[in-house]
């Protein structure tokens, strides 16, 4: 027996969130419970009050997203976690979010769907909810983890991320990653790299909640710090109120949509293994990564030149990065469990150039190494 | 080449698999410095139903986190060992609570029959330590884990005030382990 390190952890993926959300500087957590999301909401209502933070369990999902809004315009950072039937639910609050550019992080462990579906059991059903769920043109940043330790890494990032670019950001896992119990060494608090949102630098008089500058990224007051603006889902101006002007609509909600575009490099992460050389690209994310990972090792072993390249921006997605890394290879295979919402967008990043060979479950069950490694050999 | 040992435990839900999953996984991991993943499958039923929870122990890193090709099999209802035996690999080991699983299935495995719900009834006046007792027999019989990490494992994941029932539920299972090797003789692994 070893003396255990203190750092080391055996946690579950959606530990593992919580206590990232705690590093990170989250205070408020407003939710619902639905498995399986649960235990997100189990430790945050223990571990929040420890650190001055709030919890509070909500009505219902809607509320808990309005709750969370409010939370972040108080000047707290915020999140919520939920599931697909109460994802569905935020969608509309998650818009207004975007709208009023509120930094907030929303947990959404995909479970089998539509509807009910299989609560127990893991999906990846909501690539495109995640990104048009809410009405409207808007830009969203979805991240999503293949493992326990990459939870820890991203809920931080999505924390980061939503403060710097005063927006909502998506942490999209999986049941399986989220209920999933393995090693993880947390790291120092200090190489997390926190970032908080610009606050104001001029006097309450001369504000702009929705200011046009340079950064595209508008400086944000708290609530109670004695700024006080106008907060609306309406299309607004600069002072935040609502307006028809047309050409003050149009230059709003063309920065709005900007600040993510232009900032996408920064935003958009990849992971590639023995792509180097591959003539085979397995390309995945969450969970089935870890299947195509294994799956792609077995192949080199035999002397198959396969690569893998996983997702873990899914929007903005990493339409660049795919088209450049798949150029030489011949065939392209897209494993995840739904019917097919990321192959549909791999498709399009490669200009069906070659061939995408989908590998789907939606049964309730993970996509197996083998079922991966069965498409490699398979004859064209 | 790095080893990867795998283990489901199945049952009927509430039984305290995933706990004793949890268990082994941190035994693993934490104080022996493997690494360990431990996953579930359940229905949405708070009691009752095919419950299972595995564990994938490894000196490399644990893709694939769960069980394909089974070493050990823990089944404490008919139904459990029915549903999940087709992943046992050939050779490996069937735990079965001789009392609840009556009708062995067919195949090319080690079977290991022993009361563990009874034992734990009559031994200890709980039921509930059933989990835990397999957990000592697997220890045991797998030898993939030191006893000292999974007693200290236990300490730290069972409820408060329940350790020292719990770590005597463990020995139990020990002590029905070894009485079955000695009786029966060692196991091929």
């Amino acid at each position: 027996m070893e003396t255990p390190n203190p750092n080391v952890k055996m946690w579950q993926g959606n530990v593992a969130c919580a206590e990232a959300a705690l590093a990170a500087g989250c205070r408020f957590f407003a939710g619902y419970p639905i498995t399986p999301s649960t235990e997100i909401a189990e430790v945050l209502s223990r571990r929040l009050p420890m650190v001055g933070g709030n919890f509070i369990q909500m009505e219902d999902e809607i509320a808990a997203m309005g709750a969370t809004i409010g939370a972040s315009l108080g000047g707290a950072k915020a999140m919520t976690a939920t599931s697909g039937p109460g994802f569905s639910l935020k969608q509309e609050n998650i818009g207004f979010a975007v709208m009023a550019e509120v930094p907030c992080v929303i947990v959404n462990v995909q479970r089998g769907g539509p509807s009910t579906g299989l609560p127990t059991h893991a999906a990846q059903g909501e690539v495109m909810q995640s990104r048009w769920g809410t009405h409207g043109d808007h830009p969203i940043i979805v991240l999503s983890p293949c493992s326990v330790r990459e939870t820890y890494d991203m809920t931080v990032r999505a924390f980061n991320l939503a403060e710097k670019y005063r927006t909502p950001v998506i942490l999209l896992s999986d049941e399986l990653v989220g209920h999933l119990t393995e090693k993880v060494e947390v790291p120092p608090i200090e190489q997390l790299g926190i970032v908080n949102r610009k606050k104001p630098l001029v006097s309450p008089d001369k504000y702009l909640p929705y200011e046009l500058n340079e950064s595209d990224i508008p400086a944000m007051a708290n609530f109670g710090d004695g700024y006080r603006y106008h907060v609306t889902g309406l299309a607004h101006d600069e002072t935040g109120f609502p307006t028809n002007n047309p050409e003050k609509i149009q230059v709003q909600l063309e920065r709005l949509n900007r600040k993510i575009d232009r900032y996408r490099d920064d935003i958009v992460e990849i992971e590639t293994h023995y792509t180097e050389d591959a003539d085979i690209l397995v390309i995945s994310f969450g969970s089935t990564a870890r299947s195509a990972r294994r799956a792609v090792i077995n192949a080199r072993e035999k002397g198959i030149k396969a690569g893998l390249l996983r997702l873990k921006t899914i929007w903005p997605f990493p339409d660049r990065e795919i088209e450049e890394i798949s150029a030489p290879v011949r065939k392209i295979i897209v494993a995840e469990m739904n019917l097919g919402q990321i192959a549909h967008e791999v498709e399009w990043a490669t200009r069906r150039s070659k061939p995408v060979v989908r590998v789907n479950k939606i049964n309730g069950e993970p996509i197996t190494p083998n079922e991966i490694f069965n498409a490699i050999i398979a004859q064209d | 080449m790095a080893f990867r040992y795998e283990v489901r435990l199945s049952g009927s839900g509430g039984q305290g698999l995933i706990l004793v999953g949890k268990v082994l996984a941190e035994a693993a991991a934490i104080y022996d410095g493997l690494n360990a993943t431990q996953s579930q499958s359940y229905g949405p039923e708070a009691r009752g139903g095919a419950s299972r929870s595995e564990v994938i122990i490894s000196d490399g890193d644990i893709d694939y986190p769960k069980a394909e090709n089974i070493d050990i099999l823990l089944a404490l209802t008919q139904e459990a060992c029915d549903k999940y035996i087709v992943d046992l690999k050939e050779g490996g080991v069937l735990l079965i609570d001789s009392q609840m699983v009556t009708k062995i299935p067919e195949g090319n495995f080690q079977v290991v029959a022993i009361p563990i719900i009874q034992s734990a009834v009559e031994r200890l006046g709980k039921f509930l330590v059933s989990n835990i007792i397999a957990l000592g027999i697997i220890t045991k019989l797998s030898g993939i884990v030191s006893e000292d990490s999974v007693k200290h494992a236990i300490r730290s994941r069972v409820p408060k005030g329940t350790e020292e029932i719990n770590i005597t539920a463990f020995y139990t299972g020990i002590e029905l382990a070894q009485k079955w090797l000695d009786q029966n003789g060692p196991l091929n692994t």
